[in-house]
């Protein structure tokens, strides 16, 4: 980077900031209400719950190397899925995403801090007793939830212990909680990105990230109350013997089903699109180009969220759904196929002539975008509802979901993680480590989840403990890059905490990209912009020579 | 000259695309257990088609990206700029217009192969002729089924799921078993009851899958065509021995399948053998025991017929 001196005049790096950031290091354990902070604090939580689920993931792949049920009993095995998904969507994805626009959302629209730095703090400070709550109940007598993620009833009311304290109602106080947290942020991100943009930060110049956030909070705001109202509902059939989903006793079991997925299906956007805002962000800066077709992919992304929140049933083609509902949720589902289309066929173009360079972050981006690729195209044959009546429960849709989950939505969280790195702690992360932890994702990733989809479709059931042998050679396949997934996280965890230490100090803009975010010194300053920026263009004006180093108040 | 080649390598990579599209539908119909049921075959034929459809697209994108990725990197300190390009309506519309198309596509051929499959399931409005809708009350088959005076008549079984355990009965013979004898080429009626939990009926043969809802009472028909041995598997989570809840399905010539019913209608019920009982009461040693509480086996059915 031959031009570092250029920006460097611009704004020197302030020394005695990124030396107090590592010196009040104890902030990160309070109640502290700068968004920064905040995004820190979600990252870090999110990461360790990220590598406690990531272990049970190792253990059930461990049990599925051999048909026959041999590492762990039965009831421990279905409590460690339950578990593992548990803690991946709402302890990990979910809160990452927020840990990551926390630190992003008001640097990237020009604003000191986020709109309720209280009850950001606040919506912080739930995550970890709930999770730990949940994790606690490892210990009781009564073992964890074991009824799988959905916590269908009746299934998930059924408490054989008899005891009050069972892992289904910690499964249900934890989710309350974390929904309360999830929407109270939710209130926070929409409130701050529609009061607090810059001047000259009309909606058509906010980078594609902000609008992936908007669009997914707004999604929070309006279909998580379902779900945290049907999981209380839930704790009510288990704990105090009311009937709401109890069949033999005048209660529906598909009302609880469609209170579910009427939240989780549009939360998978809440989570996608945010890992779409990041590409939308990492490809532009290391093409060169400005994203291709902006204002269609901000479009896509609303028209997304919109898709996303009429799809739902397509999880019960299976379930008691009458014809008609299989057959209009089909349609629709298919439809979430175009505006994903859009993106995918705008980043495509944005990379298309172009001047490329292959660092970490672009890795990760472009390994995302070919793995949802594969995520997207299953997931249209998923939607085709003859052929889902085939392999709905099976281990298809768990290799279609990990595509989207793991290979594209965590891959994207690691490309950001790299991309905003220096901006987050005012140094540089090693770019070797760092590609050796792209590949041994991709390829470990790879490994660990296409396997799933042959033996979806020869049959082999999700959420079995043991299976039939026509199966294994598959099964080890998968185990065997579950393993190396495993491992794969070790260079990142040596990168980031050496790379935080003693890594070489970042300048404001590493990668000459344009946005907000890097006009400022990295780490940002306490309040972020000592004067708020004035904006007068619109976003990923690359492909002019040096418009990243024109005066901070130009540009977007 | 840098554009005739463009164009030329264009044309290639597209024929390959084609060429490999088709391969790779075609060998779809492989990855899938044997086709059973004349449904399965719809099936086959919609899973080709995506597969066709998913890898143009597939190869499409993919062949952008590697050739940009191959072509158009930049020296490591040559952050210059690329070109300032930021849209064409032409290709935004386009690239709107085309899935959207394809999209109704797929579902009009999936639609289409709905129409012709003919499995019932909780309601019906494709004016299939089935029972009439079941919901709440007691099966009303016994009036229905004279009234088709069709030789052929379809064989009505009823099918129990319970924790962890199936079981089958012919009413028309009142023989009930653990194993689900199915006449071949006859279009079979199932009505899906459980007791206790949601369970799921798949055999991967057959294809189709169908829930079972507690408190609800489901059709599900289908129409076998190969002669074979099967296995049903609960598709629907439903607690500690979920992986064992498996049930032998025996597609039979009408032959076999008439004497199988006459013999295990002389046979006097008792209860037959199972699989959770039989972990539950002496469970195989594991690394890590957990030992935490579980939902006990259901006592097992007791049948004329078990394998």
């Amino acid at each position: 980077m031959t031009n570092n001196s250029i920006q460097n005049i611009d704004s020197p790096i302030d020394p005695e900031g990124s030396q107090g950031e590592l010196e009040e290091w104890w902030r990160y354990f309070t109640f502290n209400k700068d968004h920064k902070v905040i995004g820190i604090q979600y990252l870090v939580t999110a990461f360790i719950f990220f590598l406690i689920a990531g272990f049970m993931a190792m253990v059930i792949r461990g049990e599925l190397i051999t048909p026959e049920s041999d590492l762990v009993d039965r009831p421990l095995y279905n409590g460690l899925f339950t578990m593992h998904a548990t803690l991946m969507i709402f302890l990990w994805i979910v809160p990452s995403l927020v840990g990551l626009a926390n630190f992003l959302v008001p640097l990237m629209i020009g604003a000191k801090d986020m709109a309720f730095p209280f009850l950001n703090a606040l919506s912080f400070w739930m995550v970890p007793p709930a999770g730990i709550l949940l994790l606690s109940s490892f210990l009781l007598p009564a073992g964890t939830a074991q009824a799988g993620w959905w916590s269908y009833p009746p299934l998930s009311t059924q408490n054989p212990s008899g005891y009050l304290l069972n892992g289904q109602l910690f499964w249900c106080l934890s989710v309350v909680f974390l929904g309360i947290s999830s929407i109270m942020a939710a209130v926070n991100f929409v409130t701050t990105i529609i009061r607090l943009r810059a001047p000259g930060m009309i909606f058509f110049r906010m980078p594609i990230f902000i609008w992936s956030v908007f669009s997914a909070q707004l999604l929070q705001l309006i279909f998580l109350p379902s779900l945290t109202g049907g999981v209380l509902l839930l704790l009510c059939d288990l704990s105090l013997g009311t009937n709401f989903f109890q069949p033999d006793r005048g209660g529906d079991p598909m009302l609880y089903q469609h209170m579910f997925w009427f939240y989780s299906h549009p939360t998978v956007y809440v989570w996608a699109l945010p890992a779409f805002g990041i590409f939308s962000e990492i490809i532009p800066a290391f093409s060169r180009n400005p994203l291709f077709g902006y204002r269609s992919v901000a479009m896509a992304t609303l028209a997304l969220a919109f898709v996303s929140s009429i799809v739902w049933v397509h999880h019960l083609f299976a379930s008691g759904t009458p014809e008609w509902m299989r057959i209009l949720f089909m349609f629709t589902s298919e439809l979430a196929a175009v505006p994903t289309g859009i993106k995918v066929f705008a980043w495509t173009a944005t990379v298309w002539r172009g001047k490329l360079h292959m660092t970490t972050p672009m890795l990760f981006a472009l390994g995302g975008v070919v793995m949802f690729l594969f995520g997207g195209i299953t997931g249209v044959m998923l939607g085709a509802m003859p052929f889902d009546l085939h392999v709905n429960n099976t281990y298809f849709i768990v290799g279609h979901f990990h595509y989207i989950v793991y290979n594209t939505i965590t891959l994207a969280m690691f490309g950001g993680l790299y991309f905003w790195f220096p901006k987050i702690t005012g140094r540089m992360y090693n770019e070797g480590w760092g590609k050796i932890h792209f590949w041994l994702t991709f390829i470990g990733a790879n490994l660990t989840f296409f396997p799933m989809i042959p033996l979806g479709l020869q049959g082999m059931v999700r959420r079995v403990a043991s299976y039939e042998p026509q199966y294994q050679f598959w099964n080890v396949v998968a185990s065997l890059g579950a393993f190396l997934l495993g491992v794969s996280i070790l260079p990142f965890i040596a990168n980031v905490v050496i790379s935080w230490l003693q890594g070489t100090k970042a300048p404001n803009n590493p990668w000459f990209a344009t946005g907000l975010e890097w006009k400022i010194s990295s780490p940002p300053p306490k309040e972020n912009f000592d004067e708020i920026p004035t904006v007068t263009a619109p976003p990923y004006s690359y492909g002019k020579p040096k418009t990243w180093a024109s005066s901070p108040t130009t540009e977007g | 000259m840098k554009r005739i080649l463009e164009t030329v390598l264009l044309a290639v990579y597209v024929a390959v695309m084609i060429v490999a599209s088709v391969w790779l539908g075609r060998q779809a119909y492989s990855w899938m257990p044997v086709p059973a049921t004349s449904e399965a075959q719809q099936i086959d034929e919609l899973f080709s088609f995506l597969v066709t459809l998913g890898t143009f697209i597939f190869l499409g994108v993919m062949g952008m990206l590697g050739y940009a990725i191959i072509t158009c990197q930049a020296p490591p300190d040559d952050y210059s700029e690329g070109h300032p390009a930021r849209g064409s309506l032409k290709i935004e519309a386009l690239w709107t217009i085309t899935p959207i198309l394809l999209v109704l596509w797929i579902s009009g051929y999936s639609f289409k192969i709905y129409q012709r499959m003919d499995i019932a399931g909780p309601t019906d409005i494709l004016g299939h002729k089935h029972l009439s809708s079941m919901q709440g009350g007691e099966p009303n088959y016994t009036a229905t089924t004279p009234s088709k005076s069709n030789a052929r008549s379809a064989p009505i079984i009823e099918v129990t799921a319970k924790q962890w355990a199936w079981a089958f009965r012919y009413p028309d013979k009142n023989v009930t078993s653990t194993e689900l004898h199915l006449p071949v080429n006859q279009h079979i009626r199932l009505v899906l009851r459980s007791q206790d939990v949601l369970h799921g009926f798949y055999v991967p043969e057959f294809r189709i899958k169908q829930d079972i809802i507690p408190g609800r009472i489901i059709n599900f028909e289908f129409t076998p065509i190969r002669v074979g041995k099967y296995l049903l598997k609960d598709s629907h989570f439903s607690g500690t021995y979920f992986a064992l809840m498996h049930a032998n399905v025996y597609v039979d010539s009408q032959e076999n399948y008439d004497r199988w019913l006459a013999v295990a209608a002389t046979q006097p019920p008792a209860p037959a053998p199972n699989l959770a009982a039989a972990e539950h009461a002496e469970s195989p040693k594991r690394v890590f025991s957990s030992n935490w509480y579980t939902v006990l086996p259901a006592a097992p059915p007791i049948v004329n017929h078990s394998s």
